[in-house]
């Protein structure tokens, strides 16, 4: 099978559906620009037209309550922040109206509407390009949240996404773009509320959100060398939560942590945490831990901003101290790849 | 033809006017648990305007739209067992006097944060234009929604698409109890509002007939040529922001204000045009009575139905 990268993945999964139905359309600032939202949306406006494709004006609260009115009137619009940050100003739109309008018709109406926001760190954002706020819209009933991981799930849940009668928010992290693996070329779905084991493993559970899945994934790569055999749960999908899945790895594990790509305070990880706690209680060989970003606005210097998000270090320090082991040398083992091949500007 | 015309904008605006007096009577029965945001005094421009637009034309309002839903709809039953929260209304009671919702007949749902739904109409033009349905779609809010920041996003964006929606804004002069001279950087809201690429009219009158002219003309304008319409109507509002009553005792406004519109009542001045052009004072009556007939029934039938199951709760967050 052929290798593609998530970014590419993204935009086969557009294209494709863009094909299949003509009610599908791509919008918001820079869309049709020649950096194309990082290379997600190269090309569709060649292939599309203007009026399947375009840009905005910085209107995002309008431009939001734009794409529901389309949805409400039978088009499939999908609504591209390049910075989640942006989206705040359509939050009202999104807390107000877009979440409440299949309730407060009584499924008269419906919102097929996929609101693709992305996430994440180059150097230097600073505290207006990094935030994650997914648990955030996670708290309002009537929004599905999507944080895709892998190549494959991008593209198999981008296609469920469009698909879907409801609103969703798709959140991509930036550095995922550089994921390669093997993609099926055909389009195909991946159901939302499934979440994926990444690795199988005995001794304790790391479910782990977007980025954090690859800083998980290289800490259990270290860790296998204490011995230490970790198992990563990727929910794929928090609303809807696969909350079985998390709670069967942890009875058999006895042990978690929940690695988020954002605050811990009121954040997904508190969730997931109450929830574990509540449902795996008799069976937890010690508290639910948490790892999460500095409980503070993203600083810009890189020294300041490597302190501000955790790493896979961050993770095996945790694990270590859960299990009761000794901290291993962690000598010459760089930690800071992705954040090199970052290369800016923006 | 006229005379029809005259009679069936009278009948549009008299069935309003006793389902709004009917609230008034029945609400301290405290059986209606929504807060009552009522239209008094707005009636010609929410009948004037939807008599100008076809049947699967489809508008949006705001918390405040008893007027514009009885005059796009007609719905009376619904409307009241909306107001009971009852089993047999659309949205079972989860909508209530402020969150009206009836697409069927093109009332696509109204807004409390008043100027949310103007972008999403705007939205929905934007789909009929691709669809090429010749629908027009009208957005009605009240001159606090233009202090919001989307009226003018909206404004632009559906400008520069060349959207057909027809921006209704029913200016009363009031955002809840702030005057307009406490809020507005500026003198007209139209003369702003024209600089855009798109058209615009205003008028101050209450006559029913003359709105339905003026906007029966923009509106064969915007199908034949899709693009955005700005209207702003002046009216009085009769009551309170939120309630039942007058309150002209809170002080921030008078009395005299009131009388001084009232004069030009839009219910009473139709009633009297009808008089004037030759309709007789019993044709007249009857209509009157069997409208107050239908309310009646409604409102009975409407109190006899149960009320939702509590299970409804739960039901509707997504499809």
């Amino acid at each position: 099978m052929r290798i593609i990268t998530y970014c590419d993945a993204l935009r086969e999964a557009m294209t494709q559906e863009m094909e299949r139905d003509d009610k599908v359309f791509v919008y918001g600032i820079g869309v049709p620009d020649h950096k194309a939202i990082f290379g997600s949306t190269t090309g569709l406006q060649e292939r599309f037209g203007k009026s399947r494709c375009f840009d905005t004006p910085l209107s995002e609260d309008a431009m939001t309550g734009f794409g529901l009115g389309a949805a409400l009137n039978g088009m499939r619009p999908i609504h591209i922040h390049i910075r989640i940050d942006f989206m705040l100003l359509a939050f009202n739109q999104i807390a107000n109206m877009l979440s409440c309008y299949n309730y407060s018709s009584c499924g008269q109406l419906k919102v097929p509407m996929v609101i693709r926001g992305i996430i994440g760190r180059g150097w230097g954002q600073g505290f207006q390009h990094s935030k994650s706020m997914y648990s955030t819209f996670a708290h309002i009933p009537g929004v599905k949240v999507v944080l895709p991981t892998t190549a494959y799930d991008a593209k198999g849940l981008l296609i469920s996404a469009i698909r879907d009668d409801n609103p969703v928010i798709f959140i991509e992290h930036r550095w995922l773009y550089w994921q390669k693996e093997e993609v099926p070329e055909q389009p195909y779905v991946l159901p939302f509320g499934k979440g994926n084991i990444l690795r199988k493993g005995t001794d304790v559970t790391i479910v782990a959100t977007s980025w954090m899945n690859v800083e998980a994934v290289f800490a259990a790569d270290i860790l296998m060398k204490s011995g230490v055999s970790v198992e990563i749960i990727d929910p794929r999908t928090i609303v809807p939560l696969d909350e079985d899945l998390i709670v069967a790895s942890v009875e058999k594990t006895g042990r978690c942590i929940v690695v988020d790509n954002d605050w811990e305070f009121c954040g997904f990880s508190a969730e997931a945490a109450a929830r574990i706690s509540s449902r795996c209680f008799g069976k937890l060989k010690a508290p639910v831990g948490r790892i999460g970003f500095a409980h503070t606005p993203c600083p810009t210097a890189r020294h300041l901003e490597n302190e501000f998000y955790p790493n896979a270090k961050n993770i095996v320090r945790e694990v270590e101290d859960m299990l009761g082991l000794k901290p291993i040398s962690l000598e010459g083992i760089e930690f800071y790849s992705h954040e090199k091949r970052f290369k800016g500007p923006f | 033809m006229l005379k029809d015309l005259n009679i069936e904008l009278y009948r549009k605006m008299y069935l309003i006017r006793i389902s709004e007096e009917k609230i008034r009577e029945l609400y301290s029965e405290d059986e209606m648990k929504t807060p009552m945001h009522m239209s008094m005094g707005s009636e010609a421009i929410n009948v004037g305007v939807c008599q100008a637009l076809n049947k699967d034309d489809q508008v949006f309002g705001t918390y405040r739209s008893h007027a514009l839903y009885l005059a796009k709809t007609e719905n009376i039953y619904n409307f009241f067992a909306e107001m009971y929260g009852k089993d047999t209304a659309l949205l079972k009671g989860k909508g209530g006097s402020m969150h009206l919702c009836d697409p069927q007949k093109g009332f696509m749902g109204t807004s409390a944060i008043v100027a949310s739904s103007i972008s999403v109409a705007v939205g929905v033009a934007f789909a009929n234009k691709i669809k090429g349905n010749g629908k027009v779609v009208a957005v009605f809010f009240g001159d606090g929604a233009v202090d919001e920041g989307v009226f003018w996003e909206s404004m632009n964006v559906a400008s520069l698409m060349q959207i057909p929606v027809i921006f209704v804004c029913e200016d009363n002069g009031l955002a809840v109890h702030t005057c307009a001279k406490e809020r507005r950087g500026y003198d007209s809201i139209t003369r702003i509002v024209e600089k855009f690429n798109c058209r615009v009219l205003e008028s101050d009158s209450t006559d029913v007939g003359e709105i339905y002219n003026l906007v029966s003309k923009a509106v064969a304008g915007v199908r034949k040529k899709p693009e955005p319409y700005f209207m702003n109507f002046k009216y009085y509002r009769y009551l309170e922001h939120v309630g039942i009553n007058h309150d002209f005792d809170a002080g921030y406004r008078s009395r005299e204000e009131f009388e001084k519109w009232f004069k030009k009542d839009p219910v009473l001045l139709q009633r009297l045009k009808l008089l004037n052009n030759s309709v007789q004072e019993g044709m007249i009556r009857k209509i009157e009575s069997e409208t107050s007939e239908e309310i009646e029934l409604a409102i009975r039938n409407a109190k006899n139905a149960a009320l939702s199951g509590r299970d409804e709760l739960y039901k509707g967050v997504f499809q």
